[in-house]
């Protein structure tokens, strides 16, 4: 063998990086050209239930945890045994976990289930969504009563700016929008209802707009507050509207369409009782409910999503514990 | 395989190549936030480095912290330090500091620490004073050992702001965000191409750099191939 | 301090799918590089071939890896077998590196009278190279090991669940303390696996004169990437 011999002490890579271009994208094209088999078993996967317990999935976000909360609290008030698996990610993955059973139930909001299920669909209205959503679903799925609560996306302004340019609705934005800047999630500068729905719907372009990815969270509301951004795409169900006294804009075009809280279900895998359960507690449930549990859940002193959830249901007279 | 020209689409788009936003703009912002965090790194941890090397003393101390900085997880130093200190460039630019003192700080240690002692022990000899061993001999031989830890650090930052970029800060992981929150794929394969280039390019320049400090008596080290 | 006595259950859950997330890849990434490593020491060819390539991936940002992985394996881009393959590639890029060094650190005269004694070809592998590599490649596994254990967090950002789940979390729900808690556990996870590793080399090297090698900083010049 040859005898390379070893380099004494401490030392820098020393990769010789002349012909790395060139590897470059071979490494990219082996990347995309290897392998398509999975190597590794799914390994993340809770017992689907058959016996009669139901588990409550969740998304990745606080509101979520917290219906789901609910949903299980109110199962178990119906003698229903149930169960949660929280912050399991994303509408694709949890929409996927109901379908291969590693969960039975998962809170959703009626816009942006019909519009993943069915990406051409022009429903905007509460009404017209749910006339759609229940045929679109895929075989196996299946969607209960909706709830009167609801959390959509929303423009967004300070009281002050709202002064400033009389805005009420987002139709006053057109004239001012050139000089507006507005802040919202990085996806909102390509969906439907973002600025493409401003400029198609309300002729409105903003100066600029500036991508925060904290799902409409605080550092979206400080930006609005401290005067980076004039208007913010915020979700109505923000404890910060109320809190920094915000004006929420009207859509009277429907840019941003009807997202009713809802639970999708595994078909025919949802105990005898579950979905009267179910449907009293979405009759029971509020926008302002949705608010004040957000609230309960953010910031100093803030609370579990599930003792948060806990306390709505002994307030409203279900026994879950 | 669409996946490869669904990217070289992309990438080929002359829309995506001129304005704000674009790839050019975009690729001047990564170079900017990264030169900047690779100055202030370079200023923090090149002179401890020289301290501790040549004093000897705290070297414990430097290696252990190093180890507990290099754990730090980036993403979670910046959504602590935008959520005390809010928007703007200084949580992702300090986050990326944080990332990129570590390997320069040990190389710059290891670099003076390294240095034969005889070598040092025939500078005094000849009556060199404490401050002059340090410029004259310990600087120079360390300076190779210590510019590979710098072309490491800045390496690992043009691969990390992709991930600054998570909140708010621009440059070319903003494709990468944007384009994994509405799942482009193309988009995100493309700046990884762009992000690659540019580290390329880094690296490139930085060896070249490595090589022009290296004092000629030690031109033929092995750190060289 | 409240969030922290009210989620126990919850960090240590999370803390156990981050373990798992981190040590995973560095097992399956030690068993791909150490033949790698045994192949491509000494080959004129293959050397710089499989350094070269192990530096580049290092450019990859592993966000990307995380999410592109799933079109390429079909998988499902919150599992977390991406995350498990995306950490293994990083791995491979910094072991075949340190692995193809260590066996390269193998004084030849030492194989030479192993031969002479004897041996054959295998058992020579196993019964002296791969001992005499073990010091200068557990560095290059300590370094992959602390390294993962800062990546693991990013897959939070596609959903997959970890430590850095407390990350994206605290951030939405305006909680520091709980994003701090994440750091912290983090670090202390480090620390305590490096540890353990260091102890795991001392028994693996214990008929070694202690500093006779110093691993330690021989590797520290080489980090981890992003």
């Amino acid at each position: 063998m040859t005898t390379t011999s070893p380099t004494p002490g401490p030392r820098a890579p020393r990769f010789s990086r002349r012909a790395l271009l060139p590897a470059a994208v071979a490494g990219v094209l082996v990347l995309s050209a290897c392998g398509s088999s999975d190597p590794l078993a799914e390994d993340d996967q809770s017992a689907g239930s058959d016996d009669g317990a139901v588990t409550v999935g969740s998304a990745d976000f606080p509101e979520s945890q917290i219906i789901a909360e609910l949903y299980a609290g109110v199962l178990r008030d119906a003698g229903v045994e149930a169960t949660t698996e929280p912050g399991i990610g994303a509408r694709e993955a949890y929409v996927s976990a109901v379908e291969d059973g590693s969960i039975d139930l998962v809170p959703d909001y009626t816009g942006n289930l019909l519009l993943y299920v069915d990406s051409e669909s022009k429903a905007a209205s509460a009404d017209e969504i749910m006339a759609e959503l229940p045929d679109a679903l895929p075989e196996g799925l299946t969607v209960l009563e909706p709830s009167e609560a609801e959390n959509k996306d929303a423009m967004v302004v300070t009281q002050d700016t709202a002064d400033e340019y009389s805005l009420t609705s987002i139709s006053d934005m057109a004239s001012v929008c050139g000089e507006l800047v507005i802040a919202g999630p990085p996806e909102f500068q390509e969906r439907a209802y973002g600025l493409p729905g401003l400029e198609s719907k309300y002729n409105c372009v903003p100066e600029s707009f500036e991508p925060i990815n904290d799902g409409g969270g605080s550092l979206t509301v400080d930006t609005l507050t401290r005067g980076d951004a004039d208007v913010a795409n915020i979700f109505t169900t923000t404890p910060a509207i109320e809190e920094q006294n915000l004006v929420v804009l009207e859509d009277p075009e429907n840019n941003f369409i009807a997202q009713q809280v809802i639970p999708l279900a595994a078909e025919d895998r949802l105990p005898e009782g579950s979905e009267d359960a179910l449907n009293e507690l979405s009759s029971k449930l509020t926008t302002e409910d949705l608010i004040e549990l957000n609230q309960a859940v953010s910031g100093d002193g803030a609370v579990s999503p599930q003792q948060a959830a806990q306390k709505w249901l002994e307030e409203n007279g279900y026994d879950a514990a | 395989m669409n996946l490869l020209s669904g990217m070289w689409q992309w990438l080929t788009d002359p829309t995506n190549w001129t304005g704000t936003g674009a790839i050019p703009a975009r690729m001047l912002e990564h170079v900017a936030y990264s030169g900047v965090v690779m100055l202030v790194a370079v200023l923090v941890a090149v002179p401890l480095g020289l301290l501790v090397g040549h004093t000897g003393r705290g070297a414990g101390v430097v290696i252990g912290v190093s180890g507990a900085l290099r754990a730090l997880p980036t993403l979670g130093l910046l959504t602590l330090f935008s959520l005390l200190m809010g928007l703007g460039l200084v949580p992702p630019l300090l986050a990326l500091v944080i990332l990129a003192v570590p390997p320069i700080l040990t190389a710059t240690y290891a670099g003076v620490a390294e240095v034969d002692p005889a070598v040092k022990d025939a500078a005094k000899a000849q009556g060199m004073t404490p401050g002059q061993v340090l410029g004259h001999v310990e600087v120079p031989l360390a300076l190779p050992v210590a510019m590979g830890g710098i072309r490491n650090a800045a390496l690992q930052v043009i691969a990390t702001a992709t991930v600054a970029a998570y909140i708010n800060l621009g440059g070319l992981g903003r494709y990468l965000i944007d384009g994994l929150a509405v799942r482009d794929y193309s988009r995100m394969l493309g700046s990884v191409l762009l992000v690659a280039v540019l580290a390329l390019a880094a690296d490139a320049v930085l060896a070249a750099l490595q090589r022009a400090v290296s004092s000629p008596g030690i031109r033929t080290s092995p750190t060289e191939k | 301090m409240t969030w922290l006595p009210e989620n126990l259950d919850l960090l240590l859950r999370l803390t156990g799918t981050h373990l798992f997330q981190s040590v995973l890849p560095v097992v399956l990434g030690l068993l791909i590089s150490v033949p790698l490593a045994r192949m491509a020491s000494g080959s004129r060819w293959l050397r710089p071939v499989t350094i070269n390539g192990a530096a580049l991936l290092y450019t990859i940002p592993s966000l990307t890896l995380f999410v592109v992985l799933p079109v390429i394996l079909g998988t499902r881009i919150t599992s977390i077998t991406n995350v498990i393959v995306a950490l293994t590639v990083y791995v491979i890029a910094i072991l075949v590196r340190s692995c193809t060094d260590a066996f390269e650190s193998v004084d030849p005269a030492v194989l030479q009278a192993a031969t002479a004694m004897g041996y054959t070809r295998t058992q020579r592998f196993w019964a002296v190279e791969l001992p005499l590599a073990v010091p200068v490649m557990l560095a290059g596994v300590r370094t992959a090991l602390v390294a993962n254990i800062s990546m693991v967090s990013v897959g939070a950002v596609i959903g997959v669940q970890s430590l850095g789940t407390l990350f994206t979390d605290g951030l939405r729900r305006s909680i520091a303390e709980e994003i701090l808690v994440g750091v912290v556990v983090t670090v202390v996870l480090a620390v305590l696996l490096d540890q353990v590793l260091r102890l795991a080399g001392l028994f693996l090297t214990r008929w070694q004169r202690p500093g006779r090698v110093d691993t330690r900083t021989r590797l520290a010049a080489t980090g981890g990437a992003a």
